[in-house]
């Protein structure tokens, strides 16, 4: 089960949360400053694996994390999952972020939070893998998208009206 | 005007969308939380709008501040309502902020089911993703129960993409609502063979998280998922699979070995390292549970640690993390395939990645042997030096004393080089496992004697530098070493070279800065040392020296007198008036030294951390029972009205009250106390405990000598490294000597000497430096083994173990709710509801008959192996299960009825036992009797039990001593007395039950099996002889029996075999544990000398009965019977060696008459060689020879004749007594027909 999955900038600012366990507004700060501890001070060179933080589930999970440019991606992770295979999946989900936004940066995600969950929705659902195909991800994505498009035509045209 | 401003704001709040926010907050960097305020403010407002719209865009503003960590709970309501809006754009948007912040508490959930129904079955599949998806954050048990049936329907969507959603949240559905998972289980099991590989992905990942919890309950699942491992190319789904494979393979070998062989292929020949690892960990798993069972699977461990080799040598620094997680495991069970590598993960200590070196010294800690261990701490004290960063350093600190310590300082040979390691290690800097340095120290210092001196001179020089410790505040951590040292010098001062001056440091001012309890421990001891100080001075002349000391306490005490520490306080005013005490006296040239030291006379014990908790609770007492029943509420309600009707002064019916609980209290208390007295339980008055710690002969133990000259003085110098030098040259000297001894062997024997010399010593090779003896740590007598680890109740997976193979009952089906048709008329759902209930009742009750064959097939077999008959065991079986089962109960029945016409030959035989006082053994005996009759079937017996009861109620002991003759109805033996006399066309036989009912109460029932598996070890007869005793335990009662502990009193003659070290009252655990209604069977063995008497051993046995709320301590006595036919093995003989023994007039004779025996001879016969183990020579008409062996060799011979129910037994054995005992049993065994 994946227990969390956050991203955040190189100055530990959250530019994604998402909780498969309920905590609260508190906690979940504590444990991104937490994290971010833990991950920011590590070299670049040195394994993507650290024994878990103590707020979220303490030695049963492990920490994975990659680090693109200004942004953490990491994933907090119980027993079941293989350790390779989640480093896999970050990889899948930056391609895949990357595809949607067209040439991602960290802006991207700042504006487009929204756009962010809709993705990660497609990949992981309440803490376990649904999709790893990105193609597919991305077909999904998309239809959502157009979906929406279609829809906010029809919201806009009142508004212009005014 | 104001409308025109109005609407103006409403623009300006409607322009702000989810980018103008973040802008906004982006150019507020100074008063962001000012301007998120206002912001929070707005939204607020534009909550309060009826356009969705505004709303939908103010909720995903929210969603944004959520994040950042603003609490949005009270916006729940507006979340619904955009959740609710028809538009998917807003309904998501609706979704996300309720998926990022509802929980189970949040209220409002419950409005949402009709609306999340509502969107389940929207004909737009991403109104239902949308939906599925949400809901997988946010499900509560109730939208658990009320939807299950919805996303059960979902599951068999056309669309993959609906089916896949709806199988992961599945997962969700049942942590939530565990009822539903054995309804939704075949649909699911159904799903890992969806075309649509995502799908297939989904419910492996379902079924691998439940799986993960509960496995034994998805081993059927084992073939399934073996076929997807061979067939699937999907990476995800087979590290899945195998993943799920290395869960179930602790419980089930034979899959473990189907699994090597496709795990191997895959290794070899997958490119994908993550599939590789788990391959490599899942072989792992197999041969961890395997461990000896393969023959051929050092192969495979040389594979997997090859590749993980190539793995920690790989330049990823991840693959070399998982490479030395991976060799972790292996190491546990095949240490030494691992410890080839100890260059490859040596070097890892000096990876410049912290997790590979922590990694690396979990390995290290169990590659350690007592040949590199000096070595290894030496490579880690060097790393400590080197090492930035305190949680590192206090890792290694852990680590080194872990790896010293473990398994009772196994691989310390030389204590005094760990005494100095530790002491290095206190001038860590900041470290903050002082505590952990201190508790070695003392340790080591109690448990071994031989090194006391060596420590207390360490610890001196410790206290001596204390300021060197203690100097930074930062240190803190460091000064519980004080503690220790303090501790150390003041309990052993006698070993002190020069007390007054360990006296003088431990008194300095500075010793005041110090924490208050370490304080404490140096005011104490301080005083120790006082004495010892008095005591060397003590008969000299000049008292000098003695009084100068008392004067020194005086000074310096009252400094601790004035301490904030109450503990300081008290011990040195306390000390303080002692001191001044005996200043007066040495004034007055009084000897005190004895008495003071008396104060401080005696040696303490380690006591091992959980010797408290495991003092067995006396019988009779019950913790959670009240000592004095506490006025309830409702009573003093009650009262009120009872004095109503009677108005006698409640104090008076109180007294008399209470007088009658003190006599019947102290009647109780006498009655334990004598009960106390016979039982072996209770520690008695002896000093039985002490002499285990009387280590013999510590003073003896020739102490190797070392070189103290070194200086010991300055603690910044490193010194444990000459200990590594001294034992080096100390195992070179060794090892010289042994190739001298051996050289001369060689000359002697020259052919054998070239392989002992080859290859380097063995681990046995090396002798300890010192001879230690490790003082065992100190336990109650009659200490409970117990297991700590019970689950953790709060555990949402145990509600999951849900046996998944048992068909589906009616009262399972999920709700449905009825006012909806069309989600019932699933066609799939049809058929559950249909076809269910009158599979289910034709299931159970097949199962059921099918379960109990398959028990009686197992004791069957085990006797059968016993017997070692195999040959005819089918043809046994398929008798067995021909046979009704009416005809045994009728069989117990009548047996029981039938009372019983002698008095057994067992009174006779009583005295044997020597514990036993023959006038306690002899009365109950006799009531017993009656008992022993009674069937195996309770329910048969229940209201005779009862009227057994009411009679000896007084005698409540003796009613859970039913002891049994296991001369008893058996059911299998008689083919084989049919197939020794060849004897096939005759009526069949009845059948004869095995086992007799030992004790039983209310909560367990233990069976023992008559037919004893008998074996000697010693070709040597005359010595002992080994029995073994089959017991079934059968758990009774509803609550969770463990922790059972069967003990017997031991005879002279018999014994119960205990393994080794335990003394001869020690229980031997039952090494299973009961859950409710189980059985199962333990075996226990006997050592016996003579058999020519019946043994009767009392026993007990012990048990911790579990329910929910509470446990008790539980025992049960019994009493084991051994009888002399039980000493006898059946042993065909052909006719003429037969007649030969006859001949030879070796054998004694003696004859038994038996008169009213109406039964066929054959079945006689198979009695007797079901029940005394005889097998029959020749039979002819109605004469038979029969003959047995005992285990020490006896022949024992039976001529057997029948006419008009008179039975005349002749019998020839060499051994009289043994031959009268035979017969007695016999007898008895037919006067009960």
């Amino acid at each position: 089960m994946i227990k969390a999955i956050l991203i955040f900038n190189n100055h530990g600012k959250p530019r994604m949360s998402k909780f498969y366990e309920h905590y609260t507004e508190d906690t979940e700060q504590q444990i991104i400053r937490e994290t971010f501890h833990l991950v920011s001070k590590r070299d670049e060179n040195v394994c993507n694996f650290l024994e878990g933080g103590l707020l979220i589930g303490g030695s049963e999970n492990k920490l994975i994390y990659r680090h693109y440019a200004t942004l953490y991606f990491v994933f907090c992770v119980d027993s079941s999952e293989s350790e390779l295979g989640i480093l896999d999946l970050i990889q899948v989900f930056v391609e895949t972020l990357d595809k949607c936004f067209e040439n991602v940066c960290e802006l991207d995600l700042i504006f487009h939070l929204d756009k962010v969950h809709n993705i990660l929705a497609e990949m992981v659902m309440g803490g376990m893998v649904l999709e790893t195909n990105m193609s597919e991800i991305i077909t999904q994505v998309e239809a959502q998208g157009k979906m929406e498009k279609s829809e906010t035509f029809v919201f806009q045209c009142p508004r212009q009206d005014r | 005007m104001a409308l025109k401003i109005v609407k103006g704001s409403i623009d300006r709040m409607f322009d702000k969308n989810l980018q103008d926010l973040v802008r906004g907050i982006r150019n507020h960097k100074e008063d962001e939380a000012k301007y998120i305020s206002t912001c929070i403010d707005e939204i607020k407002q534009e909550l309060k709008q009826d356009n969705i719209a505004v709303k939908a865009n103010a909720v995903c503003k929210l969603t944004y501040l959520q994040m950042l960590g603003y609490d949005v709970s009270w916006a729940a309501f507006n979340i619904v309502e955009v959740m609710s809006s028809s538009k998917f754009t807003f309904k998501r948007i609706g979704y996300l902020a309720a998926s990022q912040c509802f929980h189970e508490g949040t209220d409002v959930i419950m409005l949402t089911t009709n609306q999340i129904r509502k969107d389940l079955s929207s004909p737009n599949q991403y109104d239902t993703g949308v939906a599925l998806t949400g809901l997988s954050c946010f499900v509560t048990p109730d939208l658990a129960r009320d939807l299950a049936n919805d996303i059960m329907t979902l599951m068999s969507h056309t669309k993959p993409y609906i089916r896949k959603k709806a199988v992961l949240i599945m997962y969700k559905v049942f942590l939530k609502y565990p009822e539903s998972l054995r309804p939704a289980f075949p649909r699911l099991k159904e799903k890992l063979e969806d075309p649509d590989p995502g799908v297939q992905s989904a419910a492996v990942n379902v079924i691998c998280e439940l799986a993960r919890r509960n496995p034994k309950n998805y081993l059927s699942l084992a073939p399934l998922f073996f076929k997807l491992m061979t067939s699937s190319t999907n990476n995800w789904v087979l590290i899945k699979i195998i993943k799920l494979f290395g869960a179930l393979t602790p419980l089930e070998p034979r899959l473990g070995k189907k699994l090597i062989e496709p795990l191997t292929n895959l290794i070899h020949s997958t490119s994908a390292m993550s599939l590789l690892y788990e391959c490599v960990n899942t072989v792992i798993a197999v041969l961890i549970s395997l461990s000896s069972g393969m023959p051929n699977h050092s192969a495979s461990i040389q594979l997997c640690v090859q590749k993980l080799r190539i793995l920690i040598e790989d330049s990823d620094q991840n693959l070399k993390y998982l490479g030395l997680l991976a060799m972790s495991k292996i190491l546990k069970t095949h240490p030494k395939s691992v410890q080839s590598h100890k260059d490859l993960i040596l070097q890892c200590l000096d990876d410049k990645d912290e997790s590979i070196r922590l990694r690396a010294l979990d390995l290290l800690y169990g590659m350690v042997s007592k040949k590199n261990l000096m070595e290894i701490v030496k490579k880690l004290m060097l790393h400590v030096d080197k090492a930035e960063g305190t949680t590192y350093r206090d890792e290694l600190l852990t680590k080194i004393i872990d790896i010293c310590s473990q398994s009772n300082y196994q691989y310390i040979t030389n204590f005094e080089w760990y005494i100095s390691i530790l002491v290095e290690l206190t001038r860590l800097e900041g470290t903050r496992h002082g505590h952990l340095i201190a508790s070695q120290m003392l340790d080591v210092a109690i448990r071994v004697k031989a090194i006391r001196g060596f420590a207390v001179a360490q610890m001196a020089t410790l206290l001596d530098n204390a300021h060197l410790l203690t100097g930074n505040t930062q240190r803190n951590g460091i000064c519980e070493v004080l503690y220790a040292a303090a501790w150390i010098c003041g309990e052993f001062s006698e070993h002190l070279e020069d007390p007054m001056q360990t006296l003088e440091a431990m008194l300095r001012p500075k010793v005041a800065t110090l924490p208050g309890h370490i304080q404490a421990v140096y005011v104490q001891n301080a005083a120790k040392l006082f004495a010892t100080v008095l005591q060397k001075h003590e008969g000299e002349t000049d008292s000098q020296a003695a009084q100068e000391t008392s004067q020194l306490l005086i000074d310096r005490l009252p400094l601790f007198v004035q301490s904030a520490n109450l503990e300081v306080q008290e011990r040195a005013s306390c000390i303080l008036q002692l001191v001044k005490y005996i200043q007066k006296l040495q004034q007055k040239n009084v000897e005190v030294a004895e008495e003071v030291t008396a104060l401080f006379a005696g040696e303490l014990n380690p006591v091992a951390p959980k010797a408290q908790k495991k003092v067995p609770i006396p019988e009779g007492l019950d913790l959670d029972a009240w000592i004095n029943e506490p006025p309830s509420e409702s009573e003093s309600e009650d009262e009120k009205p009872k004095a109503v009707f009677a108005k006698e002064e409640p104090k008076h019916y109180r007294s008399r009250n209470t007088e009658v609980d003190e006599k019947e209290l102290a009647r109780r208390r006498e009655v334990r106390k004598q009960e106390q007295a016979n039982n072996p339980f209770y520690i008695k008055a002896s000093p039985s405990s002490q002499k285990v710690y009387d280590a013999p002969g510590v003073e003896h133990i020739p102490v190797v000598q070392i070189d103290l000259s070194v200086p010991l003085k300055v603690p910044g110098m490193p010194m444990s490294d000459q200990y590594l030098k001294l034992e080096e040259e100390r195992q070179q000297k060794e090892k010289a000597e042994r190739k001298k001894k051996e050289k001369k062997k060689k000359r002697e024997k020259r052919g054998k000497g070239r392989k002992a010399d080859s290859g380097p010593e063995s681990e046995e090779d090396i002798t300890p430096a010192q001879h230690v003896d490790i003082v065992t740590e100190e336990m109650p007598e009659n200490a409970l083994p117990s297991d700590d680890d019970d689950k953790d109740p709060n555990d949402p997976h145990r509600a999951l173990d849900i046996d998944l193979d048992k068909p589906l009952a009616d009262s399972e089906k999920l709700p449905v709710r009825t006012h909806r048709p069309e989600v019932l008329k699933s066609p799939a759902e049809d058929r559950v509801s249909e076809s269910v209930p009158p599979e289910t009742k034709k299931k159970s009750s097949k199962e059921k008959k099918e379960k109990k064959k398959d028990k009686e097939k197992d004791r069957k077999r085990s006797k059968e192996e016993k017997k070692k008959k195999k040959k005819h065991k089918e043809v046994e079986e398929e008798l067995l299960e021909s046979q009704p089962e009416e005809p045994v109960q009728s069989e117990e029945t009548k047996e029981a009825a039938a009372p019983p016409t002698s008095t057994s030959a067992e009174e006779v035989t009583v005295p044997s036992s020597a514990v036993e006082t023959s006038s306690a053994a002899v009365p109950e005996s006799e009531p017993d009797e009656p008992k022993d009759t009674e069937p195996e079937d309770t329910k048969s017996s229940k209201h005779k039990k009862k009227k057994q009861k009411k009679e000896k109620e007084e005698k409540e002991k003796k009613k859970k001593k039913r002891h049994h003759h296991h001369h008893h109805h058996g059911e299998a033996g008689g083919e084989d007395s049919v197939q020794n006399g060849t004897v096939e066309e005759e009526e069949p036989l009845p059948p004869m039950s095995n086992y007799s009912v030992l004790a039983e109460n209310s909560f367990i029932k233990m069976m023992r099996e008559d037919a004893e598996q008998v074996y000697d070890i010693q070709g040597n007869h005359q010595d002992e002889s080994k029995v073994v005793v089959s017991i079934i335990f059968e758990n009774k009662s509803d609550s969770f029996l463990k922790s059972m502990e069967f003990n017997v009193l031991d005879s002279l003659n018999s014994k119960l075999q205990r393994p080794e070290g335990a003394g001869p009252h020690d229980g031997l655990t039952v090494p299973f544990q009961l859950p409710p209604g189980v059985s199962n069977e333990a075996r226990f063995v006997f050592s016996v000398q003579s058999i020519v008497m019946p043994q009767k051993l009392k026993g007990t046995l012990t048990f911790i009965v579990k329910s929910d709320e509470s446990s008790t301590h539980e025992k049960l006595d019994f009493k084991l019977h051994f009888t002399c036919t039980s000493y006898l093995i059946t042993t065909p003989c052909y006719s003429d060696a037969y007649a030969k023994l006859l001949e030879s007039g070796d054998l004694k004779g003696s004859s038994l008459r038996l008169e009213g025996i109406n039964m066929p001879f054959h079945h006689l016969l198979a009695r007797i060689c079901f029940h005394h183990h005889f097998s029959v020579v020749e039979r002819i008409d109605s004469c038979a020879s029969m003959y047995s062996r005992s285990i020490q060799g006896h022949h024992v011979c039976l001529l057997v004749k029948t006419s008009d129910q008179t039975v005349s037994i002749d019998a020839k054995c060499d051994e009289p007594s043994l031959l009268g005992n035979v017969l007695d049993e016999l007898k008895q065994t037919f006067s009960k027909c």
